[in-house]
């Protein structure tokens, strides 16, 4: 019995040995520093004076830390939902499929890399540039196939002695025009390159009718004379032409190669020749991802790209332990594949999807690195939140009483999730 | 939270009938298992080249010159592959500030992985298999640290490093990152170490055998898959932090990821500069990650609450 005892003893001290510098460790790092953040957000910015809860009162009353916390909130709403739902998507899909663990490996990549990597890599995907992002270009591209671009946009009149009019409404011809003498559209604002290889020096076009001629009224190197086609000068071709009479439109037709045009059934005159505003719209440029009002959809674009794969991996992992015939006994009674997957599936894999779904909140609560590292300068403020504000506002600002404010609230708000964790331990110990 | 795949009951049915598998299959599921296959595996297939395209797409960029990245997209370089070069790559080498990085993110990382791993097993064992008055509060009190964000910690321990006169440098790091990953490894390793049979256990106290000696023999090589998956974990994930060196390095001590975020504020995003940096700190990880894909996936999937 004494030995038993000594035994006990030594076990218990060796207990202590093992635990020790574990314990001791977490104790002066994370244990102490709790109590002392507290204490600190009870004191002014460099900790001297105390002041209350004055930090408190401070930070849900500016309008930062209200904008950060509502962020967070619609990252919470929304993220974790969308992952999960998506998981549970591609993990049904997916089951019993042979490129599942393909699919499964490349979906989880993402895991693996920072998320320092993630935003320069998505900082590229969202480029604002159709010529350089990959999404506007998609975009762009989708948009142009059904309303195409315009051929020069940006051009416009040198200045109001021949055409008049605004980008918006197109440009008319100042003067009437009459059949027999070409009229002169003269335009300019239009970089060389944009003018067709195929287009021929300018020349109006020859034969009966209204007549006359859309070109580049600029010469390489200066010189020439202004609204006159000189030599050198090039045709603007593809041009959509029309011909206004009383303010009726008559005829449209388009300009030629030399960038002439003629109206063959026009004789007389005087009519009103227009270049409608179509001709000279700005292209489609996509959509400005990364701007202060898209950034948080796209921000949680870029999480639910990383974390896809971990919510499939986890669903599939709980798909394949589900009892098949549990799903075979309802599907010989009669149900429908989509009765199944609601009657039966989701209910026995709620458990996973719960433990994916808090995983995730709680990821999402502490959100930083990417929103830190995707979110351009212009669009810090639209994106903060809560421990991005902490950061800023402990080593930007040094106020040292109000970052612990808001490092307590952070704590505050992952405090459901560690009492879920604790019961959920509690529950499953043997 | 373990989930164990239970073997299939048999199947039922009614005397003096046999089991018919079900051969009719009706409606959706009969056109699904149909076009199923082929339909299912090319949307498979899209979905992973989709998920690809990121990655892909920085890769490229960062094999393309300056004056190409900022006139075109990285996809051109399918009808012009003379754009593609490796010169950034080449600058990356010369590149003190990066490479000095680098080297800063392995002595940070493994020293925190190794300190995680040996410190955790010890307690996890003291908490799995040593009986002490309050063990079962000990644990708790470990889980619950679990989800503590580490901004509560981060003032205090700032002023202690400082203290002590680490702070920014790497052991201030190392220190943080060991006491933030202690709950996790903790409680993963615990759990594993619990499931060891309790006779092997008995056996070697019988044989007289020293608690350590226990550990070591018995306790660790048993447990060897549960280590492998922690310290995966682990190290990607001190790897992949950026909040930490943030706070508690400063240049000379700062691990890549501060780096490049150095670099993405001075060249705003200049791909031909970040684009290798992120790509070079990404190979790392990712070999890691294929290397040992089971053990990483295990690790994330049993922290899944971190």
């Amino acid at each position: 019995m004494r030995r038993r005892a000594r035994m006990d003893t030594e076990r218990r001290t060796l207990g202590a040995l093992f635990l020790g510098p574990a314990v001791l460790v977490l104790a002066a790092l994370v244990g102490y520093p709790i109590i002392y953040t507290v204490w600190l957000s009870l004191h002014s910015a460099d900790g001297r004076r105390f002041v209350g809860l004055r930090n408190y009162i401070d930070m849900f009353t500016a309008d930062e830390t209200r904008h950060a916390i509502t962020n967070n909130v619609v990252w919470v709403v929304v993220a974790p939902t969308v992952v999960t739902v998506a998981g549970l998507i591609l993990a049904v899909l997916s089951e019993r499929v042979r490129m599942a663990t393909a699919l499964k490996t490349v979906l989880f990549m993402p895991m693996a890399i920072s998320f320092l990597a993630a935003g320069v890599t998505f900082r590229l995907v969202y480029d604002e540039s159709p010529d350089r992002g990959v999404l506007n270009a998609i975009i762009v591209a989708a948009h142009d196939t059904f309303s195409p671009r315009s051929p020069y946009p940006g051009a416009r009149p040198r200045n109001g002695d021949l055409l008049t009019g605004t980008t918006d409404t197109g440009y008319r011809t100042v003067d009437p025009a009459v059949s027999g003498t070409p009229a002169r559209l003269p335009l300019v604002g239009l970089a060389p390159d944009r003018v067709p290889r195929d287009a021929a020096p300018a020349a109006a076009a020859t034969g009966a009718g209204l007549t006359g001629v859309v070109w580049l009224d600029f010469t390489r190197g200066g010189g020439g004379v202004a609204n006159q086609p000189d030599l050198g000068e090039r045709g603007l071709p593809g041009v959509t032409v029309e011909a206004w009479q009383d303010g009726r439109l008559i005829a449209t037709t388009r300009s030629d190669v030399t960038g002439g045009f003629r109206f063959p059934g026009l004789t007389g005159g005087p009519y009103t020749i227009q270049l409608p505003a179509n001709n000279f719209t700005q292209p489609y440029a996509g959509v400005s991802w990364l701007g202060p009002g898209l950034i948080t959809p796209a921000l949680i674009g870029s999480y639910i790209w990383i974390w896809a794969g971990f919510a499939m991996v986890l669903v599939s992992a709980g798909l394949s332990a589900l009892p098949r015939e549990a799903l075979e006994a309802a599907r010989v009674d009669g149900a429908s594949e989509w009765q199944v997957f609601r009657r039966v599936t989701v209910p026995l894999v709620r458990p996973v999807l719960v433990v994916v779904l808090v995983t995730l909140i709680i990821n999402v609560l502490k959100i930083f690195d990417l929103v830190y590292v995707l979110a351009p300068e212009s669009s810090q403020p639209s994106a903060n939140v809560v421990a991005l504000q902490m950061y800023r506002v402990s080593f930007n600002r040094l106020d040292y009483g109000m970052g612990s404010a808001l490092a307590v609230l952070l704590f505050i708000l992952v405090l459901p999730a560690m009492l879920f964790n604790i019961r959920r331990l509690r529950r499953e110990r043997p | 939270m373990t989930i164990t795949p239970t073997a299939p009951p048999p199947v039922l049915v009614p005397a003096g009938t046999t089991a018919r598998p079900p051969t009719t299959r009706r409606g959706l599921r009969a056109v699904l298992s149909r076009l199923g296959g082929t339909v299912i595996n090319a949307v498979i297939t899209l979905i992973a080249l989709l998920w690809l395209v990121p990655t892909f797409g920085l890769f490229i960029a960062s094999l393309r010159g300056t004056a190409d990245n900022s006139a075109s997209g990285w996809w051109t370089v399918f009808a012009q592959p003379s754009q593609l070069t490796l010169t950034n790559y080449e600058n990356l080498l010369h590149n003190q500030n990066v490479l000095g990085s680098l080297w800063n993110t392995v002595l940070i990382t493994v020293p925190s992985t190794v300190l995680v791993v040996v410190l955790g097993a010890f307690a996890a064992y003291a908490l799995a298999w040593i009986d002490f008055p309050g063990r079962d509060w000990v644990f708790i009190v470990v889980v619950a640290l679990i989800v503590v964000p580490v901004q509560v910690a981060i003032l205090p321990d700032a002023k202690l490093f400082a203290r002590i006169g680490i702070y920014g440098h790497i052991p201030a790091v190392v220190l943080f990152h060991v006491a933030f990953g202690l709950p996790f490894a903790v409680f993963l390793l615990r759990n594993f170490f619990i499931g060891i049979p309790r006779d092997l256990v008995d056996a070697a106290r019988m044989d007289g055998a020293g608690e350590f000696t226990v550990f070591r023999r018995v306790a660790v090589p048993i447990a060897w898959p549960a280590v492998a998956s922690l310290a995966i974990f682990q190290f990607l994930w001190v790897w992949n932090d950026l909040l930490v060196a943030l706070v508690f390095s400063r240049a000379e001590s700062a691990p890549i990821t501060y780096a490049l975020r150095e670099q993405m504020r001075a060249f705003s995003s200049n791909v031909d500069v970040i684009g290798p940096g992120a790509f070079v700190s990404m190979l790392i990880p990712l070999t890691v990650f294929f290397s040992f894909q089971r053990y990483f996936v295990q690790g994330v999937l049993a922290g899944s609450v971190k």
